[in-house]
């Protein structure tokens, strides 16, 4: 105890020693900290002409050696400790951002340049240059906006009658019954299918009664919806159990039947809820990739039709322009931009809705 | 309230004969929906029985390489074994510390942002991971694997020859790891705040310290969530298929323990998106046999997951 070090820290105990213990100053975590920083840029660009990259971790790696070590020399063990993990969780959060980071802002960097007005007007049909007749590659995209919006759209019309009529089914009716149970049970499995097996159910079922060859748009959005349903139900399930009784009460006691009640009542105070969490599901499967890759496969011009023929969507373009070659990356990463835009878009609006029509539960 | 507004015309309407009959229509609707939830998982399970059903014993050249149904689908059940169970070991610790950081660490408004881009990281497709992965995780990990077989080439994990392209076992587990990290933080969340206020505020009445006060109190609480978490996790990454697909150089099913070579064992998920779209049909029906047993395995370990959970809640009612 004779380093100045804790001489610092015993002098601003000023209640009786016996029952505080010496502190580290208040401030202890930055001044390691800048510390830490200062020997990681001397030792390492500076010095030995280390890497900038390698600051942070250095840096990193010396702040979390020192603080508890003098930690230990003041505070003793188990406040060391304490410092220790407090630093190692926050290491855990930081590390964890950053692919979020790195991957969206890689994508930005990458996908922009390819982004244009064919690129989102045209499709992947080759055509014939009428000037110099030469074989001219399609540009565009606009074949796999348009199909990854309709295959999407067609799994959320399946999707989320079946999801609300059920959650309804849950909070209203089956309320504890045990088919009830079974069925929470069922859709929580549902939740860990894996996407490729949704995929695989969609080709096997269709191939079943249809053709062997079959593909169509409308397999994805049947495999889309085997996703969607779970995450529509669990959602709604949670909204409308936020509605309090006295509301549905205030509705029987005014005789209104029970499915008025669920209709006029429920739902819409539900409403924003139920909304949040529809798009939510929908931004969740617009950007699966394996089970179209499997059941609608993939094709160079615009169809639009769901149910003829083979359909292009942003995901599946993503996997077989990457498939096709180095030159063509350039369009796999416009692609790639514009789901990942397509997904936030989505994603925020939903918060945004969800936060305006939260249910006031409160009076 | 506005929900007085029925005319009175409608309620004697409603207090008829009609009105019953509606409820029992709607009442049917709703349990018909319910019920469709039962019929669609076992069509998917049966729908993939009677379609692959040719596959578990199909002409032998279909196996490469091997010659039967059997070593062919535990090659590539092994491979989808390690590559997820590699992202989880890397995947909880963070899970459990980001869990702790939004329950115990951060003030509130924080919590709240971290939490969102947390959530944030599950939407990104899994195709521009995969992008990603191959394209800018992959070269900026690949001095951590060379070095990892320097100095640590004696463990067989690290042994063999390392690949130039970095796209092994390794780089696909970390970004497995990326993507399965907000489903354990979201469970793992779940759990450690409910734990008891009293627990909590009567280890810090006894002089506990933060962690203490969260190694005694908070941790054995959330034991079986964490667990939970974690099998949905795996349940997550055994499923995932574009990612792996695109980040891991994979060389069909196999047996192999290196992780950082450039001969990879497939995992059935990747397996299937990679010779699917090639218009074998025999082959078709192998990979559907395949994905059967994908849905199986999946479906337990989720199943197990959910056991977990629904004990440890009878164990606190």
């Amino acid at each position: 105890m004779s380093t100045d070090l804790s001489d610092v820290a015993t002098d601003t105990t000023f209640p009786p020693p016996s029952l505080v213990r010496a502190r580290l100053p208040r401030q202890a975590t930055l001044i390691v900290g800048v510390l830490a920083l200062a020997l990681a840029v001397l030792g390492g660009p500076l010095l030995t002409g280390a890497s900038w990259y390698s600051v942070p971790f250095v840096a990193g790696l010396l702040l979390v050696v020192l603080l508890p070590l003098w930690s230990l020399q003041v505070e003793g063990r188990r406040a060391a400790v304490d410092r220790l993990v407090t630093l190692l969780v926050t290491y855990a959060v930081t590390l964890a951002l950053v692919p979020l980071v790195w991957v969206l802002a890689y994508t930005v960097i990458q996908g922009l340049p390819a982004i244009n007005w064919a690129f989102l007007t045209k499709d992947q049909t080759t055509t014939l240059d009428p000037v110099t007749f030469k074989q001219m590659p399609g540009a565009g995209v606009l074949h796999a906006i348009v199909g990854t919006l309709l295959i999407t759209l067609g799994a959320t019309i399946i999707s989320v009658p079946i999801g609300l009529l059920t959650a309804i089914y849950l909070v209203e009716y089956g309320a504890k019954s045990r088919m009830a149970r079974i069925i929470t049970v069922l859709v929580d499995v549902m939740t860990g299918i894996p996407s490729i097996v949704a995929g695989l159910f969609a080709v096997a079922l269709f191939t079943q009664f249809g053709s062997v060859g079959t593909r169509i748009g409308f397999m994805g959005s049947v495999a889309l919806s085997l996703l969607m349903i779970p995450t529509v139900v669990r959602s709604g399930e949670e909204m409308m159990r936020l509605v309090p009784a006295d509301l549905r009460e205030a509705s029987y006691a005014l005789g209104v039947p029970k499915w008025r009640t669920i209709l006029k009542v429920v739902v819409p105070t539900a409403f924003g809820g139920i909304l949040t969490g529809v798009m939510l599901a929908v931004s969740r499967v617009i950007g699966e990739t394996a089970p179209l890759l499997v059941a609608v496969g993939t094709v160079d011009y615009m169809n639009t039709n769901l149910f003829s023929g083979r359909m292009q969507t942003l995901p599946v373009f993503i996997v077989s322009k990457y498939k096709q070659g180095a030159d063509l990356l350039e369009l796999a990463w416009g692609a790639a931009l514009i789901l990942v835009i397509l997904v936030m878009v989505l994603n925020l609006t939903a918060r945004i809705i969800g936060k305006i029509f939260a249910p006031k539960t409160g009076r | 309230m506005n929900l007085t507004t029925t005319e009175p015309a409608e309620v004697s309407d409603t207090l008829s004969g009609g009105s019953q009959r509606g409820d029992r229509v709607f009442h049917g609707l709703a349990f018909a929906a319910g019920a469709s939830i039962m019929v669609a998982l076992a069509g998917v399970f049966i729908f993939l029985a009677i379609r692959g059903a040719a596959g578990f014993s199909a002409a032998t050249g279909l196996y490469q390489p091997y010659t039967s149904f059997v070593p062919y689908a535990a090659g590539l059940l092994f491979g989808t074994a390690l590559v997820a169970v590699l992202a989880m070991i890397i995947a909880v610790p963070f899970a459990v510390g980001v869990a702790l950081f939004l329950t115990h660490y951060a003030p509130r408004p924080l919590s709240t942002v971290i939490a969102y881009l947390i959530d944030l990281l599950a939407a990104v497709p899994s195709v521009v991971f995969g992008l990603w992965g191959l394209k800018a995780l992959g070269p900026a990990l690949l001095p951590i694997q060379r070095w990892l077989n320097e100095h640590l080439g004696f463990i067989p994990f690290f042994a063999g020859e390392v690949s130039a392209t970095g796209r092994t076992v390794f780089l696909a587990a970390i970004v497995l790891a990326i993507m399965v990290l907000p489903i354990t933080t979201a469970i793992c969340r779940e759990v450690f705040g409910q734990t008891p206020r009293l627990h909590e505020e009567a280890a810090l009445a006894l002089g506990a310290t933060r962690w203490e006060m969260i190694r005694y109190a908070v941790l054995p609480h959330s034991r079986s969530g964490i667990i939970a978490g974690t099998m949905l996790g795996l349940g997550r990454a055994l499923g995932e298929t574009m990612a792996v697909l695109l980040v891991l150089n994979a060389s069909g099913p196999k047996i192999t323990w290196h992780l950082l070579t450039s001969d990879n064992p497939a995992t059935i998920a990747s397996n299937i998106a990679q010779n699917f779209q090639g218009e074998n049909i025999d082959l078709q029906v192998v990979l559907l046999a395949t994905g059967l047993v994908l849905f199986v395995f999946t479906f337990l370990v989720n199943f197990a997951a959910r056991w977990v959970v629904i004990r440890s809640e009878r164990k606190f009612q």
